[in-house]
């Protein structure tokens, strides 16, 4: 099966790549979509989307609980969208208004290439990465590629060509560069301790998770603990950068109506929703292999010695194939990517949004320095502790 | 295979060149920059310098271009006066263009950057010389050029507040 999928042309692996993204991320954007609403209404404490079925299936036993839990809602929702009417109002540029539902996929779509997702051992026990495009720049790549996400917003709120859309392209365009510098600096020191004197010296995120999984010492502790104020203004960071609440400054339907997507309807405005939760699974997804640990279940609790842990405990050699190290690896992963991103959805059902004024002083003043500051202290430390 | 990437990234780099120039619209012109910055990354990625392409993306296509979009959006520089080349600025024009041929035609001719970075199989590695070079052979550069960063936002500061202070209504 591998050697068959290696054996074949570049491009139609490219291809094949690119259609498990499109056709792995839509469902799981739309079940995100859906996780809100429920997660929403469970903060309220109201039963959110439970009534909607087909017909065909109404008193078959087990499907009430899916029904409570809003899947065919889900799936309503999602049918609704390509059926629905596209409008494209006269006042708009419809280059641009064309183009920017599509400019926000690309970037969204393409990071998830380069983000490794599971691990398995390979007959030495070595830890190999399972990863679409294995890229050696890691998240330098995320970072520019995720950077680019901006224009749509910019293009969405400038095409738009009237007021509320164009307040939010501003508010768009100020926001993210302002958040950018805080991210990347937040992440410095991890990679300062990961590259450590006499190594080749490398971003990959691969690197990070292998630096976390260690038995015992510095090594096996996640950054999350050893490094919690990086660990905090990445979180923050993240938030405005993914436009998420309470940073949803370019949205902000309270007083902007629905900012930069308000001229948008059915499947273009569904292609901004799919690219901002992609977003947020992409950023959580990172957030999880700096800090989290990636694929190791437990501070100092590596995934090489939890397999062999299960091995000498049960006595099957089965936990020792690639599969079952690959199937666990990305289990324990997507748990955690999945906790990641119910923070997020816990945080905005629970925090007010800022004001824009607000968001701009945390952001220049509170977090830039502060994320300096923590550049410092660890550059420092770590010469200490390294040098 | 090589050889026709390279011609349609130098003819669409080249294109989206004339077109920042050319364009009425001064937002088709930002984002022509930004076509024109994502082609020179692919002649990069061509020359295996994967870091400069990246880097190319994440500050100039990904921030730069995008404060100009948010400059020409805040002050809504739509239609505007068409330009009218004055004689000053015409000559300046052309000896900065004779220059900048001449320099080039003569880097490219006869002149040979002494000690440039070799090219590492992987990031990691050039990315680590690319430092030591930052650091080591080019600090005056790098240090000169910071500081002319520093003398011009500064001057953007004193300049802002100057013009700020008759508009205050006390």
């Amino acid at each position: 099966m591998a050697d068959f999928f290696f054996g074949l042309p570049v491009v139609v692996q490219a291809v094949v790549k690119g259609l498990a993204v499109i056709l792995f991320i839509f469902p799981v954007a739309a079940a995100c979509s859906m996780a809100e609403r429920k997660v929403s209404a469970w903060i309220q404490r109201r039963p959110g989307p439970n009534r909607s079925i087909p017909p065909f299936l109404v008193g078959i036993p087990g499907t009430r609980f899916l029904q409570r839990l809003g899947l065919w809602q889900l799936m309503a929702d999602g049918g609704k969208f390509v059926f629905k009417e596209e409008p494209l109002p006269d006042h708009v540029h419809r280059v641009y208004y064309t183009l920017a539902p599509v400019i926000a996929m690309v970037p969204a779509f393409t990071t998830v290439t380069v983000v490794p997702f599971g691990a398995y051992l390979d007959p030495h026990g070595g830890v190999v990465p399972l990863v679409l495009a294995n890229v050696d720049i890691g998240i330098l790549a995320v970072f520019a590629v995720a950077s680019l996400g901006i224009y749509s917003l910019i293009l969405a709120g400038w095409a738009s060509n009237s007021k509320y859309p164009f307040l939010g392209g501003v508010r768009a365009s100020a926001q993210l560069i302002s958040y950018e510098l805080s991210m990347t600096l937040s992440v410095l020191p991890v990679f300062l301790w990961v590259n450590e004197p006499g190594s080749s010296g490398s971003l990959s995120l691969a690197r990070v998770v292998a630096f976390q999984s260690g038995t015992s010492g510095w090594g096996g502790a996640w950054f999350l603990f050893t490094m919690p104020v990086s660990a905090l203004i990445f979180a923050v960071a993240l938030f405005a950068e993914t436009n998420r609440q309470p940073f949803d400054m370019p949205e902000s339907e309270a007083d902007l109506v629905g900012g930069f997507h308000t001229e948008y309807g059915a499947f273009k405005w569904s292609l901004f929703f799919v690219a901002e939760y992609a977003n947020m699974i992409v950023g959580s997804a990172v957030f999880s292999l700096l800090f989290l640990g990636g694929w190791n279940l437990l501070p100092w609790l590596p995934l090489a010695t939890l397999m062999e842990g299960l091995h000498h405990v049960t006595g099957w050699a089965f936990w020792l194939h690639p599969l079952a190290v690959g199937l666990v690896s990305i289990a324990i992963f997507v748990a955690k990517v999945l906790a990641t991103i119910f923070v997020f959805m816990w945080v905005r059902w629970t925090v007010p949004r800022f004001r824009y004024d607000q968001v701009m002083r945390i952001g220049w003043q509170k977090l830039l320095p502060l994320s300096i500051a923590n550049l410092i202290a660890y550059a420092v430390g770590i010469y200490f502790l390294q040098g | 295979m090589e050889q026709l990437a390279f011609t349609a990234l130098s003819v669409l780099t080249l294109a989206c060149a004339l077109g920042v120039v050319l364009s009425k619209n001064a937002v088709n012109g930002a984002m022509c920059l930004l076509l024109c910055l994502a082609g020179i990354a692919g002649l990069f990625v061509q020359l295996h310098a994967y870091l400069l392409a990246f880097v190319l993306i994440l500050v100039y296509a990904g921030a730069v271009v995008a404060l100009f979009l948010f400059i020409i959006m805040l002050l809504d520089m739509q239609g505007g006066q068409p330009w009218r080349p004055r004689v000053a600025s015409l000559v300046a024009g052309v000896v900065a263009a004779a220059l900048l041929i001449t320099g080039l035609d003569l880097l490219a001719v006869r002149g040979r950057i002494a000690d440039a970075a070799p090219v590492g199989h992987s990031v990691g590695s050039s990315l680590k010389l690319y430092a030591y070079q930052l650091f080591t052979t080019y600090l005056l550069p790098v240090q000169v050029m910071g500081f002319l960063l520093l003398v011009a936002m500064l001057g953007v500061v004193v300049l802002s507040r100057r013009m700020a202070e008759p508009e205050d209504p006390r």
